[in-house]
């Protein structure tokens, strides 16, 4: 069991979905409920795969590569084809295998326009195997490959299945993404070309990021290491996304289908904070050093000027939107001080923030479908209307606000706590001021979610909604889908050691790395 | 000692009961309420037995006499430390060693002092102990000899008890939770479980048939859960904890009747006004947490800063930052503005949370940490500092606001703020277990106070206008009456009531009154606006009484006393609000009245510590001709707002107001509050939701968008230039393979031509040739 999940763990729980996607093309489109079936199963297969490689995994040794695979590839650019799993990669592998078979369930009864339900589960497979492809690949090549695979079923979900301003959504998402990633593989083929081993001085030509990590930059200059350090910045900045390269990000959420929407909140936008900790930072360190200050004031940037858009929102979706700009802001903030305590916080706030800002989009989704609207001055008095909904509501608000006890607490205040004392060589005075800064985004995160709660959960229902029938309570799909979120929110929240406990080896060596 | 070892079965069983009510409550024949009442009773009897075991668990302390050397006395201080395990406290194991350690390092935290220096222990304490007790700082110094002056020469040092669990390990900070148990914590153990069952009792006859009532039930559970984990707590990071989840049990609760919009605002201004206090409470765990050596326990924290292993400035850095988060939590000026709004939610709320329990949290707070700000604001020996600042202008500013409130809970709620502002001023000027007493004693009467009101609205069909619905309940409520006046008398401090002894500590510990001696500072003007405040207190409580209890009946219908379920809980309280003063009868008053020694301070011996963590502190004693000012001055109050009402004395101040400008102007500054509420929500929050947001928005959708689809625009103008002149001429007509292909591509650009998709697909058409070329030059 042990020896077939070393040489082949990693590459069924990648492509696994594919074979769900195989098996769902030789099925006609018109047998909905098959596609539906095939899917779910696919997904829990998927993550089946994933449960054993978990249970399987050596937690003492989190910190190096577990289960890796390691083939010849493209030859000619000598790219292997190499993935391993360690507690950097656990978490995030982990919540993406979560979040999918829910997806799943939860589009058991909520198929947006235009309905085929055989195109739309299928890109979702593709777009799973993708992300669970990015979060494993240890060969620049290899994770670029994934990395783009992500963004087409993506711009398909949003541009066909969206909103009504999907096109340019989409396309601006599209486009966006892709810039990024346009610079972030040059920057690839510049570290492929110009890092030497540290012992022999020469060149070592390969983009296995071990390989490179263990070289940490070395035959780079400083001034060099700053460029192609921005080339990825641009790329892995845009996804997250970083002030100012965020506006796709409020489109593109407020226009895709909840699915990706949920998608996109809580797997997508961790691709960028998950490449500067895998391959930026390690690669980098030089680089790293001289950017942080930029990152950690840009992060602050995001969370104050995220919240503040939020405060000035009128539609409930896109609110839920800023707000991402401004939590990532906090996981950014954690990741620019190349501490142990900030890559903790970041990964932890990357895994919080999936699991709370997926279930506001979920809640966004299902009140959409009850009020056809989001528009927050037409709504009020969930709570009335469909209590329990509501319930949950108010629970993911007080997760998202950071409120201790609930998971959203683990990612923000370890963060703020990090900025305090920042690696050693960064000005611990502009650290300070950011923290202090931070600590205002959360009085504006509570602002506006209290905000928000206030004015569509309190109070009586609107007169154009006070008895339609169509606003029930939570459906069953709805919460064979939400139950799983709920729980992990409150189980973090109380036990955050399940995660700090898995990424803190892995974390530390990157500290290491660039904190000498 | 098994009682303080399992003492976190007591927040467990209230986060059960919660649990239970919220999953079952339903369903129960009493609709959960009888599951709250089963669970804080069993907590209250737990908190009985720990009480019992504490004093004999004190008897047997070990003492330290004066005048012994050094390193003795250091050596019995450490043992009285035995029952801090290491894993909860590394510097409680080896105190001498770390405090040495982190002053090598010149404080600057981030050792590890478990190792090599651990082995020593008692060899350590004694070779190094001449230098840690010179690195105590000279504050802590004055009043060591101080202390050496006072009688008895011989204290019995406090042996607290903690035990935590390990909430996250690492190599760089082990992060624990768990319970520490020690006279501060058990009086809170028993404060809190008691008025909540009180509060319990009470509430299932004045919510009887509410909308939500069981939900009530729960969030009580919930709260006493939360308040409970907090005053055990083991931790700071556990502090931060309780301290939010109590917010947000007194979030949901202000906003229990959240269909009516004012309750939801006040429900957002309360959790938002504490939000801006938590800003300095996270920041201020934070520093303390890395100037104890990455440890967020309370006993690291507490015994470097009063060992002097923490830098002076850091300990005042802290300091201030977590008064911002007293301000907001304990309703001190300049954030005390959400408490008074907090009074729409239902009564026994405000009662339990709002009054007695969640409000001092910011006081139990400081009490815990108090080494950081004892010698972070230095205190001993000092006449002025923001501490005692912050609390007296809370004490004497928030009396004045209580003046002119019609609604009976809005007075109350002003005279929360003022009292805790006793409490705050307390602290800030060295008496410790004055401000322990009173927030002791204060939840007592004032929960009875806020029980009264709320009793006489559950007459007066809800209504709290004292003024205009109220009046001549006197006859008709004899038991609200009779109780209401105890505890106005207990909080006006009225010989013997609780309320004289604990207020006569503050003022005396103030060490300001001529004659007054053993106290840490001289404080004149805290002793000044303090007595104001006193008289302004008695004067307002008696207005209460003239427009609730005599006079006229001018509500509608016929009110009626309340029944048992809530008058005892009134009965019980009023009786602990009159006799609470015994548990800490003065030294001093036995050569003056014949009190047995045994009864004596008892308070003070039971809840101070004394030990490696907390300061050594004296304590002013009792002046007979203070006591008689501050009644006087209570009476006098009293007296005046007698003639005026009652017998219609200084007939020219009757409606002054209205004819007097200089009155109406002052009247419009109380009325409006001095404007706080205008600054805050108008100014502040008006500015930061209307201009700033909107500002943000304006400039996310017209400028950085704009740059965005001013280069999408840009490129496809690019692309369409390129096409028309270079693929079209040039290429065109050079290569025609190539040709073909471009004009295929620049064909399916042409095509699409609606909306924005134009500028975009050139865009990425533009792209994905950049893309290739870079391709081509870095590969080939």
């Amino acid at each position: 069991m042990k020896q077939f999940l070393n040489d082949w763990g990693l590459i069924l729980v990648t492509f696994l979905p594919m074979v769900g996607v195989l098996a769902m093309l030789c099925v006609p489109r018109e047998s909905e409920e098959t596609h539906k079936l095939l899917a779910v199963i696919t997904s829990l297969a998927t993550a089946f795969v994933g449960i054993l490689l978990m249970l399987n995994f050596n937690y003492d040794r989190a910190g190096i590569l577990q289960f890796r695979v390691d083939h010849s590839w493209i030859d000619a650019i000598n790219s292997r084809f190499i993935m391993g799993l360690d507690g950097l990669s656990l978490p995030l592998l982990a919540l993406t295998l979560l979040i999918m078979p829910l997806v799943f369930i939860y589009s058991w009864n909520h198929i947006p326009e235009p309905g085929n339900v055989k195109a739309f589960f299928v890109l979702m497979l593709v777009l799973e195997m993708g992300m669970i492809g990015t979060f494993l690949a240890e060969d620049l090549i290899l994770f670029f490959v994934f990395f783009e695979i992500v963004l087409l079923p993506m711009y398909f979900l949003i541009g066909v299945w969206g909103g009504p301003e999907r096109k340019y959504a989409s396309i601006k998402f599209f486009i966006y993404t892709l810039l990024g990633s346009a610079l972030m593989l040059v920057a690839f083929v510049a570290v492929y070309f110009l890092v030497k081993n540290p012992v022999t001085g020469e060149a070592i030509q390969t983009f296995s990021i071990p390989e490179l990590k263990a070289a940490g930059g070395e035959g780079i200059t400083r001034a060099a290491q700053v460029v192609i350090f921005g080339g990825m910045f641009m790329g892995f900045g845009i996804k997250v996304p970083m002030f100012p390269f965020h506006t796709w990000l409020p489109d593109a959420h407020t226009q895709a289908p909840t699915q990706g929407s949920v998608i996109l909140a809580a797997v997508l936008l961790k691709l960028g904070t998950y490449g500067f900790m895998r391959i930026a930072i390690p690669i980098l360190p030089d680089g790293a050093r001289q950017w942080a200050p930029v990152i950690g004031v840009l992060a602050v940037i995001g969370i104050i000027y995220g919240a503040l858009c939020c405060l000035a929102q009128t539609d409930m979706k896109r609110l839920i939107a800023f707000s991402s700009v401004s939590h990532m802001g906090f996981t950014m903030l954690a990741i620019s001080t190349l501490t142990t305590f900030g890559f903790n916080a970041a990964v932890f706030g990357m895994v919080a923030h999936g699991l709370i800002t997926g279930m506001l989009f979920f809640i966004a989704g299902s009140m959409k479908d009850r009020y056809h609207t989001l528009e927050i001055k037409r709504l009020g008095g969930l709570l009335v209307s469909a209590p329990k909904l509501g319930w949950i509501f108010g629970l993911c608000t007080m997760a998202s606000l950071g409120l201790p006890g609930l998971a959203g607490f683990w990612g923000e205040f370890p963060a703020i706590l990090s900025a305090y004392a920042p690696a050693e060589g960064l000005n611990i005075t502009l650290f300070r001021g950011l923290m202090i800064a931070a600590a205002l985004g959360t009085v504006l995160a509570a602002g506006y979610l209290l905000w928000l709660y206030q004015r569509t959960a309190f109070g009586t229902p609107t007169e154009e909604f006070a008895d339609d029938p169509h606003i029930h309570d939570v459906t069953t799909p709805e919460w064979i889908s939400w139950t799983p979120l709920l729980v992990l929110i409150v189980l973090l929240g109380f036990v955050p050691a399940i995660i700090f406990n898995v990424t803190e080896p892995a974390v530390n060596i990157i500290a290491k790395t660039v904190g000498g | 000692m098994w009682f303080f070892t399992h003492v976190w079965i007591v927040p467990a069983m209230m986060a059960l009961s919660f649990l239970l009510i919220l999953f079952f409550g339903k369903k129960m024949p009493k609709k959960g309420a009888e599951i709250g009442i089963f669970f804080v009773a069993l907590c209250l009897i737990y908190s009985l037995f720990t009480l019992g075991n504490w004093i004999t668990w004190s008897h047997d302390s070990p003492t330290l006499a004066e005048g012994a050397p050094e390193a003795q006395q250091l050596a019995a201080e450490k043992g009285a430390l035995a029952n801090v395990p290491a894993e909860c406290s590394k510097v409680a194991a080896h105190p001498v060693a770390s405090v040495a350690s982190e002053k090598a390092e010149g404080g600057s935290g981030g050792s590890d002092t478990s190792g090599g220096h651990g082995d020593e222990g008692a060899t350590a304490a004694n070779s190094t102990g001449t230098g840690t007790g010179e690195v105590a700082s000279g504050a802590a110094a004055t009043s060591g000899s101080a202390k050496a002056a006072e009688a008895g020469a011989e204290e019995t040092l406090t042996r607290p008890v903690v035990r935590c669990a390990t909430w996250i390990d690492s190599p760089e900070a082990s992060i624990t939770w768990g319970t520490q148990i020690d006279g501060l914590s058990i009086m809170m153990l028993l404060v809190v479980p008691l008025i909540s069952l009180l509060v319990h009792i009470f509430s299932t006859d004045y919510v009887h048939g509410d909308r939500r009532y069981t939900h009530y039930f729960a969030f009580l559970s919930l709260f006493t859960a939360s308040m409970l984990f907090f005053v055990l707590s083991q931790s700071t990071l556990q502090m931060i904890v309780g301290w939010e989840l109590v917010g947000v049990c007194s979030f949901a609760l202000i906003g229990h009747w959240w269909e009516e919009k004012p309750n939801s605002d006040a429900a957002l201004k309360a959790f938002l006004t504490n939000r801006v206090g938590d800003m300095g409470l996270l920041i201020g765990m934070i520093i303390l947490f890395f100037a104890a050596g990455n440890s967020f326990s309370i006993m690291d924290i507490t015994i470097l800063a009063n060992e002097g292993g923490i830098r002076h400035t850091v300990l005042m850095a802290a300091s201030i930052c977590l008064i911002a988060a007293v301000m907001s939590k304990s309703g001190q000026f300049i954030l005390h503005t959400w408490l008074p709004d907090a009074m729409a939610g239902p009564t026994p709320v405000s009662a339990l949370i709002h009054a007695a329990t969640m409000v001092v949290a910011g006081i139990f707070m400081v009490a815990r940490l108090y080494p950081v700000f004892f010698h972070g604001l230095s205190i001993s020996g000092s006449s002025i500092n923001l501490l005692a600042v912050v609390g007296a202008v809370t004490a004497l500013f928030g009396a004045l606001l209580a003046f002119v409130q019609k609604d009976i809970k809005k007075v109350l709620a002003y005279s929360t703020v003022s009292q805790l502002g006793f409490m705050v001023t307390s602290l800030g000027v060295g008496a410790w277990t004055a401000a322990m007493f009173h927030l002791f004693t204060h939840a007592f009467f004032k929960a009875c106070l806020f029980l009264g009101a709320g009793s006489l609205s559950h007459a007066c069909h809800h209504s709290f206008n004292m003024v205009d619905d109220m009046g001549g309940l006197r006859k008709i409520m004899p038991k609200t009456f009779w109780t209401y006046l105890i505890a106005t008398g207990a909080l006006a401090g009225i010989f013997p009531l609780s309320g004289f002894w604990s207020k006569d500590e503050i003022l005396a510990g103030t060490g300001s009154f001529p004659g007054s001696s053993h106290a840490n500072g001289t404080y004149h003007l805290m002793l000044i606006m303090l007595l104001i405040a006193a008289f302004c207190t008695a004067a307002y409580m008696t207005r209460t009484i003239w427009y609730a209890f005599y006079g006229e009946y001018r509500g509608h219908g016929h009110p009626h006393e309340s029944g048992p379920r809530i008058t005892v809980p009134l009965i019980i309280l009023a009786t602990l609000g009159a006799i609470a003063g015994l548990a800490n009868l003065p030294a001093q008053l036995s050569g003056w009245l014949d009190v047995p020694d045994s009864v004596q301070t008892r308070f003070e011996h039971l809840v101070e510590p004394v030990g490696l963590y907390f300061p050594q502190l004296t304590h002013a004693e009792f002046n007979p001709a203070l006591a008689i000012l501050s009644v006087a001055v209570g009476g006098a109050g009293i007296v005046l707002v007698y003639l005026y009402y009652w017998k219609g004395a200084f007939a020219g101040l009757h409606g002054l107001a209205g004819r007097n400008r200089t009155a109406a102007f002052f009247k419009n500054i109380l009325v409006n509050k001095y404007y706080f509420d205008w600054l805050y929500t108008d100014v502040i929050t008006g500015w930061v939701k209307g201009g700033l947001a909107r500002g943000s928005n304006w400039v996310n959708k017209n400028v950085i968008d704009g740059v965005v689809n001013g280069v999408g625009r840009g490129a496809a103008a690019g692309g369409r230039w390129v096409y028309d002149n270079v693929d079209q001429t040039v290429v065109d007509g050079a290569v025609n393979g190539a040709g073909s292909v471009s004009s295929a591509t620049g064909g399916g650009l042409r095509r699409i031509t609606s909306g924005h998709i134009q500028q975009y697909a050139a865009l990425f058409f533009a792209a994905a040739a950049v893309l290739a070329g870079m391709f081509v030059v870095l590969i080939g």
